[in-house]
């Protein structure tokens, strides 16, 4: 708070309304922000905080409304302009140039020339190590953006603002990709750039983080303001509530149950990732018909290697993969999607979602070929659109639209839309990755009630989450994996968060 | 989005005025150079909607370009970039004047066989290029260009021995009657048909061109494609990999099968667009000094049909035009017919960049302050 200057508002949005076609998704939205400010936007799925903060950015035109920033009325028509007033955007989902290095993205659009205008790389280096030394933004300036993790990434990104000078950053869920580990350090990095004087827009669905590092707090749903908050003057619970306008309970309940027999049967399995390294050595792992059996772990332990190799999605070196009974191990894709696997994958926008195929499209991505959806090879859209409309009314997917493509749908639904079509697939074995990933409390409960559901009908679920309460709240069994093998499973009822995270640091996996 | 896909599907506004823009360019240009632009484009639309058999012309130039063009939209809504359709069209131009020579068969017999047996051919020799992607992951760019090469030299090879070449010529010998798909080719040359034609002009001068069944059969083929990739299960797994090849693996989509799959049926299209030139037009291959460019215009055409298979023939029905309305400004009024291929370059270039587009309103508003406008938005949410 000690680095508000309240004097000076450097952003105020006023009575900003954008309509989409029939979609209201700002209804005269207010923003007041102070210059050293952390300001959060809360708010469900699809609630129209990503819409707001492009209107900021000069992505989309308001259709009603006005924006002043250091108090004076600005015309944002572009993101050009948001740029020269100083305003720099991370958005949801990265936009970064995969082949091009570090460097190469951060001056993208900015870089620096000498005489002959050829691009003087060594000057750009020099200029972004200072940058990054002076926030503690840490990356290696010289590596590919391909081969680095999200939550690096993601400083690449931050950097790329700063870089051309943003006093004011829009953060848009930069939490929900990261690791606690690099949660931890967000947040540090966010405190220095406040105390540098910049001002953070933060969104999140994490009302923790909410807590922790943010002064204010607007609440939107629905499109409309419900409410600014001093943060330290609320509760966590209180926040939920006004988020999505009802009590939301964080616990959920789970009947005692006895599992069933072997679904999923891992022996031995040994599978590289992408530059050609293992990442799963000799994993071995089972898991039975009624339980949630939760794998624990920090992110590039060999987790997203683990589920593209069950699945078909990558080649497996060494060891067998059976499921019930029947062995998949060399299967492709769409045997392993027929003998009653689901996934739930962990990049929605690469692998889950056709962006550009409507949502209708997208309901059908693993039974496009079967009845009723086709007969012969020929599609029969009516059935698939039926289907649709189904899901949207169950999942309470929004806007409620089949038609619609799914690259319009906020992040939050996206998610929500896969979920929708595995879940409905009936499965033996439902494998989810960091399933509740960007989406709103409300949200995550329903999805947690939903794992609950499958597995009290007798299914199996594999659950892999980074997140140690998601996988403590919902699992049965807990699996901790670390550098690519099982370092302990422990009775949920009997794990305890420093134990696993001992475990998940590969130190003290027996007593 | 990535930028070929947004290269390829633009809304119909953009398509019209980026033809608008082409026309006035073309008109600056003309104007500059010391020709009437409106005594040039009146001659062009004279040429083209004057005299029916212009307008027969004109039908009957655009038919191997719809083909190629739906070949190279097919192609693309896969994700794949078919430079190849020029080869393509080669092999199935070669493999129909062979088949129409060599084999003897009944009329209408032979003219389906020699049509598919170009087509299979070209969809195999298009096949290659998808073969190579799939399995070894190399530019399909890259191979089509080199197996058109191929092609070329294919067909020069070809037309040399000595039981296909037509002696004293260039060619190859013609294809049998049976395999012609020119419209009453046979009752206009005989005696009652030249009685019959003597009393109708317009429809001697019709008949006296090359008026044939290409264009509807393009017409149809237009309309089975648009049906395979909209309403078929076929037609999802190219599109699903076209947008997406990553989500279409984890669906259960071979990518790799619908790559090749995907090419052999743009191979296909471009062939048949060879078949029918040779069915319909020429009814014999020559040796080629350079390429004709059948393959290359089809790039533009399906540029501006905007990845619409149905687009492609209006979009070959304007490039025809174009094409044959403007060679004849040459004759009259001796300009010269490259204004043509500013037009047609200027169209694609405002296509390809929809930048531009948006920069005319600003333009515009700066003379007439209420004229202001923006185009459609994309979530990046
Ligand atoms: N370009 C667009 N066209 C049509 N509708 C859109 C467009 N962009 C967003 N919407 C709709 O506007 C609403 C608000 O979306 P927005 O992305 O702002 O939500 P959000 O609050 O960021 O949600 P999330 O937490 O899930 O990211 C949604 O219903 C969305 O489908
Ligand atoms: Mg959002």
């Amino acid at each position: 708070m000690q680095h508000i200057d309240f004097k000076s508002k450097v952003v105020e949005m006023k009575n900003i309304t954008k309509v989409f076609g029939n979609v209201t998704a700002n209804d005269q939205i207010h923003l007041t922000v102070h210059k050293g400010e952390v300001h959060a936007l809360l708010g469900e799925n699809g609630a129209g905080k990503s819409t707001l903060m492009n209107i900021l950015y000069g992505l989309y035109r308001p259709t009603r409304g006005e924006i002043y920033i250091n108090g004076k009325k600005t015309d944002i028509a572009t993101p050009n302009i948001a740029i020269q007033q100083g305003i720099g955007m991370v958005h949801q989902h990265f936009m970064l140039v995969e082949p091009f290095t570090v460097v190469e993205n951060i001056v993208l659009g900015r870089e620096t020339t000498n005489f002959g205008g050829v691009l003087d790389m060594k000057k750009a280096t020099e200029d972004v190590i200072s940058l990054s030394e002076q926030y503690g933004l840490y990356v290696d300036p010289n590596a590919k953006v391909e081969d680095i993790t999200v939550g690096m990434q993601q400083r690449v990104e931050i950097l790329k603002a700063l870089y051309r000078g943003a006093d004011i950053l829009i953060l848009d869920e930069p939490t929900a990709v990261l690791t606690p580990q690099e949660i931890r350090e967000l947040i540090e990095i966010i405190r220095n750039l406040t105390k540098e004087g910049k001002t953070i827009i933060l969104i999140t669905h994490k009302l923790k983080e909410i807590k922790q590092v943010a002064d204010y707090c607007t609440i939107i749903r629905r499109g409309r303001h419900i409410d600014t908050v001093d943060v330290s003057a609320v509760t966590e619970e209180e926040l939920a509530a006004k988020m999505v306008g009802r009590e939301v309970s964080f616990d959920i309940e789970k009947k005692e149950k006895e599992r069933g027999k072997v679904v999923l049967q891992i022996e031995g399995l040994t599978v590289k990732d992408n530059r050609g390294i293992e990442a799963v050595k000799g994993l071995s792992l089972e898991v039975y018909e009624g339980e949630i059996l939760g794998v624990a772990g920090i992110d590039g332990n060999g987790q997203s290697e683990l589920i593209e190799a069950i699945t078909g999605l990558r080649p497996i070196e060494a060891g067998r993969v059976k499921m019930n009974g029947k062995d998949i191990t060399h299967c492709k894709p769409k045997e392993i999607i027929d003998s009653k696997i689901s996934t739930i994958p962990e990049d929605r926008q690469k692998r889950g979602l056709v962006l550009d195929f409507s949502v209708a499209e997208n309901m059908v991505l693993e039974n496009y070929a079967k009845e009723p959806f086709s007969k012969k090879g020929i599609l029969n859209h009516g059935e698939i659109s039926q289907f649709s409309k189904e899901l949207i009314q169950t999942f309470d997917i929004r806007p409620k639209e089949e038609t619609l493509k799914a690259r319009i749908l906020s992040g939050g639904n996206q998610q929500k839309a896969i979920i929708a079509r595995e879940i409905t697939n009936d499965p033996d074995l439902l494998i989810t990755a960091q399933p509740t990933r960007g989406l709103d409390i409300g949200a995550i409960e329903y999805v947690h009630r939903a794992l609950v559901e499958q597995r009290d009908k007798n299914r199996a679920v594999l659950l892999v989450s980074l997140e140690l309460d998601e996988i403590m709240n919902v699992s049965d069994r807990i699996a901790v994996i670390y550098e690519g093998s099982i370092v302990g499973i422990v009775d949920a009822k009997e794990a305890d968060e420093n134990r696993l995270g001992l475990m998940m640091a590969g130190g003290g996996a027996e007593e | 989005m990535n930028k070929r896909k947004r290269l390829l599907s633009h809304s119909f506004g953009i398509t019209v005025i980026s033809i608008l823009m082409g026309f006035i360019v073309g008109a600056i240009i003309l104007h500059r150079t010391g020709y009437n632009p409106f005594e040039a484009y009146g001659i062009m639309a004279r040429g083209v909607f004057e005299k029916p058999k212009y307008l027969v012309q004109t039908i009957i130039n655009s038919t191997p370009l719809i083909l190629t063009g739906l070949s190279v939209v097919f192609a693309f809504r896969t994700g794949l970039f078919n430079i190849g359709a020029e080869g393509q069209f080669i092999i199935g131009a070669l493999t129909a004047a062979w088949v129409g020579y060599f084999l003897k068969l009944p009329p209408v017999i032979h003219v389906v066989v020699v049509f598919f047996a170009a087509a299979i051919a070209a969809a195999l020799w298009g096949g290659i290029a998808g073969f190579f992607k799939a399995k070894l992951g190399i530019n399909e760019v890259i191979t089509t260009i080199m197996l058109n090469w191929i092609a070329f030299y294919t067909q020069n090879y070809f037309v040399t021995l000595e039981s296909f070449k037509k002696p004293d010529s260039e060619a190859s010998y013609a294809i049998q009657n049976t395999a012609s798909i020119v419209i009453l080719e046979g009752w206009k040359k005989s005696q009652a048909g030249r009685e019959w034609l003597k009393n109708h002009p317009i429809w001697r001068d019709v008949l006296k061109t090359d008026f044939n069944w290409g264009f509807l059969i393009a017409i149809l083929i237009a309309i089975l494609i648009w049906y395979i990739l909209n309403k078929t299960t076929l037609g999802y797994e190219l599109r699903a990999v076209g947008f997406n090849r990553f989500a279409a693996e984890y669906g259960g989509i071979s990518v790799k099968k619908s790559i090749v799959a995907s090419m052999m049926i743009a191979g296909a299209l471009a062939g048949a667009a060879g078949a029918l030139h040779v069915m319909g037009v020429s009814h014999k291959v020559s040796t080629l000094a350079t390429m004709e460019g059948y393959g290359f215009d089809g790039i533009a055409v399906s540029l501006i049909a905007g990845s619409s298979p149905i687009g492609c023939i209006l979009a070959g029905l304007l490039f025809s035009g174009l094409k044959y309305g403007g060679s004849k400004i040459q004759y009259t009024m001796n300009a010269p017919p490259e204004i043509i291929s500013i037009i047609i370059g200027v169209i694609v270039l405002f296509i390809a960049m929809p930048r531009l587009i948006d920069a005319i309103p600003k333009a515009v508003a700066k003379i007439m302050p209420f004229v202001s406008r923006r185009r459609g938005e994309k979530h990046v949410g």
